[in-house]
């Protein structure tokens, strides 16, 4: 899961390393559109539904909170 | 606050479009995305055409060229009218009222009530609210409810937030007493306390427009406007949204005692697809009960997006037929509002050009 999603955030911001710990919405390494358009690409790959209340901030601050989210959402 | 109505009905819908149409890859080249993202974007949001007023078209010329096909066409007629609501943000004056503009066009009796009300995304219902309570005076048996934006002179081309989803738009309800209609439930929530999450800071009396205030200054996500311009929160707005409305959907029909499932259609306003699909996910309700295709073929116009949505998606199964409709509008305000009606043979219900 991980791989994928760091691909997939590759994909949309090539020119950060989505490697790092940081915060990706600190860092401005995710604005809000790319949020949108990140919910599009993993409800795509991982097959779940996203709930709108869900589309927050910090859901996508790291790896683990995009993880965690994935997984509430039933994700495997 | 919850609302109830009796023996009112809609009888008539009218949506006025500018024939200006822009392309949204045409505006592509002013925002601050790649094309690849542009594109993407395009596909969640449901970005496509808009259409937009020509420079000097303002909202009471909509309504005017409205109010006008209706005389013509004999589908309303002048000495009918009680009243007169123009619902909009973008009126023509500061003052006179622009209702009263309009009933100075057309010479329009003298005993009627002309009312402004400053109203955005929650307009229509807001209006129809007002009109449902002015028709419970005896004097009073025929509502003209105007709602009309031009507000895309107010956006900044280069906000990439804003400007690919604005639209102009005008419509013109008929609203009237029946002596078999059906309770209409309605509910409304207000919250000042977000009032600056969609506002447009300058041109007022706190802030007069100036050559200070016209200055262009980006901000961080790379988009470029002036205090001449709306700005929108739009992270703020869209948690908003997913936390209030699907609460006050499922206490309108709670009150309306009726089952989700036995609504025929949610015509709710129009922001953008992506929220509006998630929107019908957190209600529980089909995507397709939810038509969310007014943005990509003409924009967002506010308070005029429920009943072009109306005209658009339902046209003549509302003159031939009927259907359950829960409407709803939030935004500006902060405001929501809901209301649950049975709608039925129309008299007209359908769309024009200016």
């Amino acid at each position: 899961m991980k791989e994928r999603i760091i691909s997939i955030l590759s994909n949309l911001r090539p020119e950060f390393d989505f490697t790092q710990p940081l915060n990706f919405i600190e860092e401005g390494m995710l604005d809000s559109f790319d949020i949108i358009n990140l919910v599009t690409e993993l409800e795509t790959t991982f097959h779940v539904t996203i709930d709108g209340i869900d589309v927050l901030p910090e859901n996508f601050a790291s790896l683990e909170s995009i993880m965690n989210l994935l997984k509430k959402n039933g994700a495997e | 606050m919850d609302l109830k109505f009796k023996n009112k009905k809609i009888t008539g819908i009218l949506s006025i479009l500018p024939s200006t149409i822009v392309r949204f890859e045409d505006e592509m080249v002013n925002y601050n995305f790649s094309a690849a993202k542009s594109l993407k974007l395009k596909m969640a949001m449901g970005y496509n055409t808009h259409h937009v007023a020509k420079e000097g078209q303002c909202s009471s010329d909509f309504c005017i060229y409205g109010l006008q096909y209706l005389f013509d066409t004999g589908l309303l007629k002048k000495e009918d009218i009680d009243a007169l609501l123009f619902v909009s943000q973008s009126p023509d004056y500061f003052m006179p009222p622009t209702s009263n503009v309009i009933q100075g066009h057309f010479s329009l009796k003298h005993d009627i009530i002309c009312l402004d009300i400053n109203q955005g995304c929650a307009g229509y219902e807001i209006g129809l609210i007002e009109a449902f309570m002015l028709l419970d005076q005896d004097s009073i048996n025929k509502v003209v409810l105007m709602n009309a934006d031009v507000l895309s002179s107010k956006v900044s081309k280069r906000d990439r937030n804003s400007n690919p989803l604005i639209g102009d738009a005008a419509a013109i309800t008929i609203v009237e007493k029946d002596d078999e209609g059906s309770t209409i439930h309605a509910n409304v929530q207000m919250d000042g306390n977000n009032a600056f999450a969609l506002m447009i800071p300058a041109g007022g009396f706190r802030l007069p427009s100036s050559l200070k205030t016209s200055i262009m200054k980006e901000d961080e996500a790379g988009n470029f406007r002036s205090k001449d311009n709306l700005v929108m929160k739009g992270d703020d707005v869209f948690n908003f949204v997913m936390r209030e409305v699907p609460l006050m959907i499922d206490h309108l029909l709670e009150c309306a005692n009726i089952n989700k499932n036995d609504v025929d259609w949610f015509m709710f306003h129009q922001p953008n697809k992506f929220m509006l699909n998630k929107l019908a996910d957190a209600i529980k309700v089909p995507r397709d009960k939810m038509p969310s295709n007014i943005v990509e073929n003409f924009g967002n116009s506010s308070g005029a997006t429920v009943p072009l949505n109306i005209s658009f998606n339902l046209g003549e199964n509302l003159v031939n037929g009927s259907a359950k409709v829960c409407l709803a509008g939030f935004g500006v305000g902060l405001t929501w509002s809901s209301v649950f009606m049975n709608m039925k043979s129309l008299k007209f219900n359908r769309i024009i050009n200016l």
